[in-house]
């Protein structure tokens, strides 16, 4: 029993995590995925450029089908699809996890200050019941009304319209976190781990760092991943409705909506970005779940 | 004897019932009404009573893990319950607490390590070597094989995981340590183990207990005087032995005429005292004795008068309109007089 520092040092909790996690075959596949996904944006436009035709050209080329020319075929413009794609992902990838970031860290953030300081508890949980009953289209087509060229102005059209959804999605989505946040809080914090750091004399934001974060993961990252479905999704809604981004410019949910119109003759035009949305969400919730289980100690290992 | 290390006066701890549409305060549940005693440096005072009675709330107003509604509670010199914030961060490494639950106790998401050293991340500068050694110290004090450092709790059997938190509770080396019912969760194989350590752990640092528990045995065998509590406040407070050999308040006859004899011969002669009906709820204690719903000996004073707690014989404290308080040459209050007891017990006999 001399032997302290074989048995001593820690075996690195990241490592466990990271072990774990592999074997988790559906996190692993949504890893996977969603790295093609990211890496398939990041660098696929400018791999695959598609040839500049004229306006006649295209209006000859419009709703072909899938060949080697137009690995996706082209759209009712005689637009190749895969550019579209690949340009597309970019933007609906980037709106979905940077408004699902916004809409977690805030409804973590409410959650527990809710949870924890009872004093909180009431006005902050007032002001969530406030952001559920508004009516969410109306609000954003105000904000977008309100804010959308004085944004434009300042950080340029494209990016500006990108910062105005990813906020008008992030703000508008993160009650329904909060309120599991706070309700796990309010068990958690009864726990007597908790009032062990209390009698220590630990202070509130060491004890909710400590003992109570660690302890929502599972359910934040429930909400986390089924986030970021719902953000895609809603862009696309926003676009379609006019209140996105401009209309020439692609995103997953536009493409899925410009071939509703066309979907019994071209349903290929719909399959490909629903397609792309499915996958994402799917990988995200895989990855979510392998997540949950290589962070809790008591799955770990087993 | 030694001093009196922790000091309790008139102990209350209410806590508010809202009802209605405007949460209008209608009414208290009290959980400690009145509880006055004194632990000296050194020694355990078991806490026993039925559940619901207000133990594990007495300790845990003791540590000012609730704020109490009034009293004093005295530790080292200080009043814990008036300190500011500050001063009681401070006042903390001299008072621990050992849980009831030691699955509820632990956080699931840290390890052995993480859980021990956490008090001296708290509380204390050093760097990480030195908090591993005291740790490594901690674990060899309480029986933790050092190999287990990096492990959590859900590995651990349940006497293990108490032996854990009691080395959480001691890493600050404390003086007082309220051990909320500590054994009540652990098998009967596991309980003995855990008691003894304690008394080891007891002999070896000088610490001192509040023995909170329902055990009647295990109290016997752990405390040097006993508390017995009924509806927030204290029956009977008398020094082991006499309590076992002889209780004096009706309650805590009834209560200890429940504990099982181990000698058949002599089980068969053993009285139990039934009580009938239930305890009174704490939100609307009856009006003089909380106990005369129950008592057998009771008589009318009971109804309209409350009991104080008195000494009725050396050392023995009791709450019964039956015994008489014997007087004194110095009035004090109940406890205050047991540092000059012994010279009193002198002159008496």
């Amino acid at each position: 029993m001399t032997d302290t520092s074989a048995a001593s040092k820690p075996s690195g909790p990241l490592r466990d995590v990271w072990v774990q996690f592999r074997s988790h075959k559906g996190a692993m596949f949504g890893l996977i995925t969603l790295s093609i996904l990211i890496v398939a944006v990041m660098i696929g436009p400018y791999l695959w450029v598609p040839e500049k035709l004229s306006v006649a050209q295209a209006i000859k080329l419009k709703n072909q089908g899938p060949s080697f020319r137009f690995p996706l075929g082209t759209d009712q413009l005689g637009r190749d699809m895969l550019a579209r794609m690949l340009l597309a992902g970019r933007i609906s990838l980037a709106v979905g996890l940077v408004a699902m970031g916004i809409a977690i860290v805030f409804g973590t953030l409410i959650g527990v200050l809710a949870g924890y300081f009872r004093r909180l508890d009431g006005p902050l949980m007032r002001l969530t019941d406030m952001f559920l009953a508004l009516p969410l289209i109306p609000l954003l087509l105000v904000m977008v009304m309100l804010f959308r060229d004085r944004i434009a102005g300042i950080i340029g059209p494209e990016l500006g319209a990108f910062t105005l959804i990813v906020f008008a999605i992030g703000i508008t989505s993160w009650m329904a976190t909060a309120r599991i946040v706070r309700g796990e809080v309010l068990t958690l914090k009864e726990r007597e781990y908790v009032l062990a750091a209390r009698s220590i004399g630990a202070r509130p934001n060491r004890i909710i760092l400590r003992h109570i974060l660690p302890n929502v993961i599972s359910p934040v990252m429930v909400a986390a991943t089924l986030g970021v479905a719902e953000a895609i999704i809603t862009e696309s809604v926003l676009s379609f409705l006019g209140l996105g981004f401009p209309p020439d410019f692609p995103t997953w949910g536009r493409l899925l909506y410009d071939g509703l119109q066309y979907m019994q003759v071209y349903p290929e035009r719909v399959v490909w970005p629903g397609l792309a949305i499915s996958l994402t969400v799917l990988s995200v919730n895989y990855i979510g779940d392998g997540l949950r289980d290589a962070l809790d100690p008591r799955i770990r290992g087993r | 004897m030694s001093p009196a290390l922790v000091q309790v006066r008139d102990l209350k701890m209410h806590f508010p019932i809202y009802t209605g549409l405007l949460r209008r305060r209608t009414g208290a549940v009290k959980a400690v009404d009145g509880v006055s005693f004194d632990i000296r440096a050194g020694e355990t005072l078991g806490l026993v009573g039925e559940s619901g009675c207000g133990k594990s709330t007495v300790g845990r107003a003791l540590l000012r893990l609730y704020e109490p509604t009034a009293g004093s509670v005295v530790i080292g010199g200080e009043d814990i319950a008036t300190l500011s914030p500050a001063a009681l961060r401070a006042k903390r490494p001299m008072m621990q607490m050992v849980f009831q639950d030691p699955q509820a106790s632990l956080n699931p998401r840290m390890t052995v390590q993480a859980i021990i050293s956490e008090p001296l991340d708290e509380q204390s500068d050093w760097d990480r070597d030195r908090k591993q050694t005291r740790v490594l110290e901690l674990m060899d004090q309480v029986g933790l094989n050092r190999r287990f450092a990096n492990r959590y709790p859900h590995e651990f059997s349940g006497g293990q995981r108490q032996r854990i938190g009691i080395a959480r509770a001691l890493a600050l080396s404390p003086k007082f340590i309220v051990c909320d019912e500590p054994i009540a969760a652990l098998d009967v194989s596991i309980q003995a183990q855990v008691v003894n350590l304690l008394e080891d752990l007891q002999d070896n640092l000088g610490l001192t207990y509040l023995f909170i528990s329902h055990d009647l045995s295990m109290v016997r065998h752990i405390a040097d005087r006993v508390a017995v509590m009924y509806l927030g406040r204290i029956a009977e407070l008398s020094p082991r032995d006499a309590l076992y050999a002889r209780p004096l308040h009706p309650y805590a006859e009834a209560l200890l005429s429940a504990v099982p004899e181990p000698d058949p011969s002599r089980e068969g002669a053993r009285q139990r005292i039934i009580l009938q009906g239930d305890v009174p709820s704490p939100a609307n204690p009856p009006k003089g004795c909380n106990f005369c719903t129950r008592c057998p000996k009771v008589f009318d004073r009971c109804r309209v008068e409350k009991p104080d707690l008195v000494e009725v014989e050396p050392g023995r404290l009791v709450a019964c309109h039956l015994y008489p308080a014997i007087t004194h040459p110095s009035p004090d209050q109940p406890g205050g007089t047991q540092a000059t007891k012994p010279t009193q017990q002198g002159e008496v006999q």
